[in-house]
């Protein structure tokens, strides 16, 4: 290479803003207490009651939040000056074995300025709604993510612009699988997966949306739409 | 948008000589949009026919998809007027699947999600499990795993750059890039045993020392490779087809591929220094010397260059992590998760004993939750794991960069012509078996 593109430019430092020391491999991570994420007592001054505890544990703070105010906190954990977690990592969930233990919806959130990483949970109980705030507005990445969480786990996003399944197709209907009471092998047996695959219809794999696009689709009858929608074989 | 003319210098002819023998160049200029202006005048646009949009399905099997990835496509003519991507096609519930297995039998499921960055996800689940154990692993294993990470990272970037250039048109390129491929998977055939699925580490260490005369093998390999990297660069870096091809495309500012939360290639492409390796390290990069390429425009040039300079800095990260490889242990001293030796097992009771346990029952980690991401090929690959103190995770999380940087593809292509489509999604460099898990 005898002049590299003036496009191209190589830099070595991070982005981060702050003057601090370069951040280094951790070693003999504790695996309770050790140097809180500063944000964490941010977060509990400028919400008070909205934050119910924080820990920490292998060296990331996790704070936990009530559910209701998970958006608003999310967003100023974005937007405050002093905080800057401006990339979202992972929307998740994680369920219990034991079957009394709540639904905890997992944020992990960074701070590229700052190199920092927050963990933000709220739990749900199960027998209520599982529904919580969609951060689709503040971090457009969150589009996917939680979709996958609502396909994985029917925890429905509120606020989301297209909340639909991600990995399973759009009308299956064993559950959703990463739930505790669904079965590795799924609810459904071998045979009647089978049977359910054939019957369904080629032009079930487009969304109601797409088709509008197709030629034709104006003269389809309305319940002919209904019943390609529910994926059930047509015409033939 | 980042609105400036930029002039990048593209040969014209194969020959690419003049007279005087010097290359021949002719400035391609880009407007302000950043697509490349041609270098003829083009012909006169014909007059738009109003005609219905028209709905087009690309893939789930299709060469140029890299996997089984499904877009259906509105097209107005040629140009594409809305992007919906359908993924699922492989999905087979590794994270589910994980809940029922103790950590080391998950460690073949990694090679299997992500299969061309095998070994580095083999190295960042087990870099998650030593955390949720509160190992620190040993000198030797933290090199010997920087050496699996930053192989697994070229050969996943030559499979990207070959399988790009033939997308795009360059079929030479591809021959190159899998023959070097060939190379490093003969290197870790002789490490592992296994060329796709390595399964190379095991928590607390690795699963095997390198055989004697692996380094030399690596160093020749190291000679070698960076003179085809130039090859393909000459090839490449400034033929007409190619830049006419890739700049311009696919453009994501610097705010924009933050807040998709684009990683690795992707973001850097764009601007962004953020590289796991450098501001969160882990197996202590930061004591090495190399440097993260950043692009400036985030269109599928700068991707290529990054992708191109990054397995340069692998190269060098290389030749540092082979000349201080340490004599030693691969493996803690942990009796809660290293296996007692063969000779051990068959002779002594209590070694025996610890063996059965430890096989059939597994380490228990204690309660607690640990996120460890390494920087992979496609970005930061992360691990969440939940421990309820049982011997199998509660909750295995992949954090999947491919998953994310695909999610923006509508964002990429609406506007742009189809025969684009190809190229970038070729650029975002999808993993298919890790964007569905």
């Amino acid at each position: 290479m005898t002049d590299q593109p003036e496009s191209f430019d190589i830099v070595s430092v991070g982005r981060a803003l702050v003057d601090a020391a370069p951040p280094v491999t951790p070693r003999n991570v504790l695996h309770r207490g050790g140097d809180a994420n500063p944000s964490a007592d941010a977060l509990k001054q400028q919400f008070g009651d909205a934050i119910i505890r924080s820990a920490v544990g292998w060296g990331e703070t996790t704070v936990f939040v009530a559910r209701a105010h998970v958006g608003e906190i999310i967003r100023w954990l974005h937007d405050d000056p002093a905080q800057q977690y401006d990339y979202l990592v992972d929307v998740t969930a994680v369920e219990y074995r034991e079957a009394e233990n709540p639904i905890e919806v997992v944020w992990h959130l960074r701070s590229l300025p700052y190199r920092r990483f927050l963990r933000i949970k709220t739990e749900l109980k199960k027998g209520s709604p599982l529904e919580v705030d969609s951060v689709w507005g503040v971090y457009h990445g969150a589009d996917w993510l939680e979709r996958e969480c609502y396909d994985m786990f029917g925890i429905t996003f509120t606020g989301h612009p297209d909340l639909r399944r991600i990995l399973m197709w759009e009308q299956y209907k064993e559950g959703y699988p990463l739930r505790k009471d669904f079965p590795l092998r799924g609810r459904f047996s071998r045979s009647e997966q089978l049977r359910q695959a054939l019957a369904a219809n080629p032009e079930s794999r487009y969304s109601m949306e797409e088709l509008t696009v197709a030629e034709a689709f104006t003269e389809i009858p309305d319940d002919m739409r209904r019943r390609l929608a529910s994926g059930e074989r047509t015409g033939e | 948008m980042a609105t400036k003319t930029r002039t990048i210098e593209v040969e014209l002819s194969t020959s690419g000589l003049d007279a005087s023998g010097k290359p021949q160049r002719v400035p391609i200029v880009t407007n302000d949009g950043g697509t490349a202006i041609a270098l003829e005048e083009p012909l006169a646009i014909e007059p738009d026919l109003d005609g219905e949009h028209m709905l087009l399905n690309l893939g789930p099997q299709h060469p140029a998809t890299h996997g089984v990835l499904r877009l259906v496509l509105e097209l107005d003519g040629e140009t594409v007027v809305r992007c919906i991507p359908h993924i699922g096609y492989l999905h087979c519930g590794f994270e589910k699947t994980g809940e029922y297995r103790q950590y080391n039998q998950i460690i073949p499921w990694t090679d299997r999600e992500d299969y061309l960055n095998a070994p580095g996800n083999n190295v960042a689940f087990a870099l998650g499990a030593e955390r949720l154990f509160g190992i620190d692993i040993t000198e030797r294993c933290t090199v010997l795993r920087v050496i699996a990470c930053e192989l697994s990272r070229m050969m996943s970037h030559l499979v990207w750059l070959g399988t790009t250039s033939i997308d795009i048109g360059a079929y030479t390129p591809f021959l190159w890039a899998f023959h070097q491929r060939e190379l490093i998977y003969q290197l870790l055939e002789s490490w592992t045993g296994a060329r796709l699925t390595t399964s190379v580490t095991r928590v607390g260490g690795m699963m095997a020392d390198i055989p004697d005369g692996w380094t030399g093998n690596l160093r020749k390999f190291l000679d070698g490779f960076i003179k085809v990297l130039d090859d393909v660069d000459v090839l490449l870096t400034r033929n007409a087809i190619w830049v006419g091809r890739t700049v311009g495309l696919g453009v994501m500012t610097p705010e924009e591929a933050v807040n998709y939360g684009l990683s690795g290639c992707m973001l850097r492409a764009s601007g962004v220094s953020y590289d796991v390796r450098k501001d969160f390290p882990y197996l202590d990069y930061e004591t090495y010397d190399f440097e993260v390429p950043v692009g400036v425009n985030g269109d599928v040039y700068d991707r290529y260059l990054v992708r191109m300079e990054e397995m340069r800095q692998s190269n060098r990260i290389l030749y540092q992590a082979l000349d201080r490889l340490p004599d030693g242990p691969i493996n803690v001293d942990d009796a809660r998760v290293i296996l007692p030796t063969k000779k051990d097992a068959t002779s002594g009771m209590e070694s025996m004993i610890h063996h059965f346990k430890q096989v059939m029952e597994g380490p228990r980690p204690p309660v607690g939750e640990a996120y460890v991401a390494v920087e992979s090929p496609r970005g930061e690959k992360g691990y969440y794991m939940v421990s309820d103190g049982s011997a199998k995770p509660v909750r295995w999380r992949i954090r999947p960069p491919s998953f994310v940087n695909l999610s923006a593809i509508p964002k990429m292509v609406e506007g742009h012509l189809l025969s684009d489509v190809i190229a970038i999604n070729a650029s975002i460099d999808v993993v298919l078996g890790e964007i569905d898990r």
